[in-house]
């Protein structure tokens, strides 16, 4: 927990925050659900209406929210200019002409314009709701709803809780490897390494010294882990129980019926009005 | 190479709910050739001190300081001084720095990685070095760093490092930090996890090294009868703050002030404390050797 705060957890207390981490799950697949059945603008609005709220209710300030779009801004922008230049069609929405220009394969056109600004509204709520659900919702508590929804496949015989398990040790443990991979890195610098300069094949190189004792290092706390569970007898899934219960409340109420709410009225919106507005 | 701060401050993760305000305004001056101990419980800010010495962790530059800087020697900015490299400077030369300043982290055995001890001794000494040295020099001053660290070169350096023992591996880390000569070695709990037999092997090698090879040692300990055996001065830090910076034979005597910061004192200052309570004012330097003579000097008979 040095100059690297871990994740994206953002440590407030608000109505999102306390809402039970299933129902955030569902709400983040219902709400990707939504996107993908609006067919038009208005479908949009009403996602990012309900989004804007959530960012409102989780008190998690509104440019940190939006600071999630960085990381995928390369991979949104690739898209909106694929779709701008290579999309062909003589509909027009405006006054205008349909084909703005043309060269060879490429052309810009009125439908080319509002489908790349229709995907581009779409991947952002994407990104921006998936990493709200991680701003206000502790890794833990994520593979405790994880768990706790994917009970109905122990029908199937499928290891959920060892899986559950596996990713938060998985979790647990990025701190510390980071704290780990600070202190080695200091320490090789300390010793002359230079981690930022030189060609691409030398940068990797210069990992080298930081990889092997982090390997070693993980390779031993994994031992010490599996030794300490085994001396406490820990053995998987049945009749564990759990230190913290999941329990619904009046959150999750509210939190599910948004939710329906949402998806019902972007269905009728799909239903009822037609592309793009 | 004198190492001199003041008004030093450091913030982890400025700007964000999970700021930690690790230095608040420090001050202190280490004195070439000094064998300067750094005490402190968990969290109180030494390590954070001694990773500026070398430029690891630096010294935010804010458009306040820039500021300042302009109205030249402003009476409240930040000073650090390593010799007469100015770390609050951005343009210092950082590689020439960390060669002067040799640091072991604590347990330096983690950080091994070759595939022999020669090539890890040797893994500074390349990369600090100007132009490109010969296979004959390199063996040369690794022999020299191992056999300062009191390995037999011949017998290990072809060895895995991680077919050491735990001593030697210990050894072998610390020979390829000092590997360089550097003139000032700050060593970061330098003898947590070893036996007592270990640690007073340790300490002795640090002796030498400060005799010998490094001009100033500092050493961050938690163990207080090393410090009270062997520092010329020790700085006390608390809360990000250094309040005492004191030969071991005056720091002591606080042996209260200590108590209530959460730390320990050596086992010379507690008896003293417990013959001082008996009537029995004792006056030594808390080594077991001064304390011994200071307490027959009292009683007179041998």
């Amino acid at each position: 927990m040095k100059d690297v705060s871990f994740g994206q957890y953002y440590p407030v207390r608000s109505f999102v925050h306390r809402a039970d981490p299933r129902l955030k799950i569902l709400f983040l697949i219902a709400f990707i659900t939504a996107i993908f059945i609006a067919k038009n603008f208005y479908g949009l609005a009403v996602c990012a209406f309900v989004l804007l709220l959530a960012i409102l209710f989780s008190r998690v300030p509104f440019l940190k929210v939006l600071r999630a779009v960085r990381g995928v801004l390369f991979l949104v922008l690739f898209t909106a200019v694929l779709n701008l230049l290579f999309r062909t069609g003589e509909k027009t929405y405006w006054d205008g002409p349909a084909v703005y220009w043309s060269w060879k394969i490429f052309s810009v056109t009125q439908e080319g314009i509002v489908e790349s600004l229709f995907l581009v509204v779409r991947l952002i709520l994407l990104v921006v709701c998936s990493s709200l659900l991680t701003y206000t919702t502790t890794p833990v508590s994520l593979t405790d709803g994880i768990e706790s929804l994917l009970t109905p496949l122990k029908w199937i015989r499928f290891p959920v809780h060892e899986l559950a398990l596996i990713m938060s040790i998985a979790l647990r443990f990025i701190p510390i490897l980071m704290d780990e991979t600070e202190r080695v890195k200091n320490a090789q610098m300390a010793r002359g390494a230079d981690f930022e300069s030189g060609n691409p094949v030398r940068r990797v190189k210069a990992v080298v010294p930081i990889l092997i004792p982090l390997l070693l290092s993980a390779f031993r706390r994994a031992d010490e882990l599996g030794d300490a569970m085994d001396a406490r007898c820990y053995s998987g899934g049945k009749k564990r129980t759990k230190y913290k219960k999941l329990r619904l409340g009046w959150r999750d109420l509210i939190v599910f019926l948004v939710g329906a709410a949402m998806v019902t009225g972007v269905v009728l919106l799909r239903i009822y009005l037609g592309w793009p507005l | 190479m004198r190492i001199v701060a003041e008004r030093l401050n450091y913030t982890y993760n400025a700007n964000s709910p999970f700021a930690v305000h690790a230095l608040n305004n420090v001050s202190l001056t280490i004195e070439e050739g000094e064998f300067f101990g750094i005490i402190g419980h968990t969290g109180s800010g030494k390590s954070t001190f001694v990773q500026h010495l070398n430029g690891l962790l630096r010294l935010p530059e804010s458009k306040k300081r820039k500021r300042r800087k302009s109205k030249k020697n402003a009476p409240h900015s930040t000073i650090l001084k390593v010799g007469d490299f100015d770390l609050t400077d951005k343009k210092t030369d950082f590689r020439a720095l960390r060669k002067a300043v040799g640091m072991v982290f604590q347990y330096p055995e983690y950080q091994l990685f070759a595939e022999t001890v020669e090539e890890d001794v040797a893994f500074g000494l390349k990369n600090f070095s100007e132009k490109k040295l010969t296979k004959e020099e390199t063996a040369q001053a690794v022999r020299e760093a191992l056999e300062e660290v009191g390995l037999d070169y011949n017998a290990v350096k072809d060895k895995s490092p991680f077919d050491l023992s735990g001593g030697q591996k210990r050894r072998a880390a610390i020979a390829g930090v000092i590997v360089t000569k550097p003139e000032v070695l700050v060593l970061d709990e330098p003898a947590a996890g070893l036996d007592p037999l270990g640690k007073k092997e340790l300490m002795e090698l640090l002796h030498k090294l400060h005799r010998e090879w490094c001009k100033t040692v500092v050493i961050v300990s938690h163990d207080m009868d090393e410090i009270a055996e062997n520092c010329t001065r020790a700085a006390v830090f608390s809360e990000g703050r250094a309040v005492e910076c004191l030969p071991p034979r005056e720091l002591f005597k606080k042996t209260d002030e200590l108590l209530s910061l959460g730390l320990d004192v050596p086992l010379t200052a507690k008896i003293a404390r417990a013959l001082k309570e008996r009537g029995i004012e004792i006056d030594c330097d808390f080594t077991v050797d001064g304390f011994v003579s200071a307490v027959l000097a009292k009683g007179g008979k041998p």
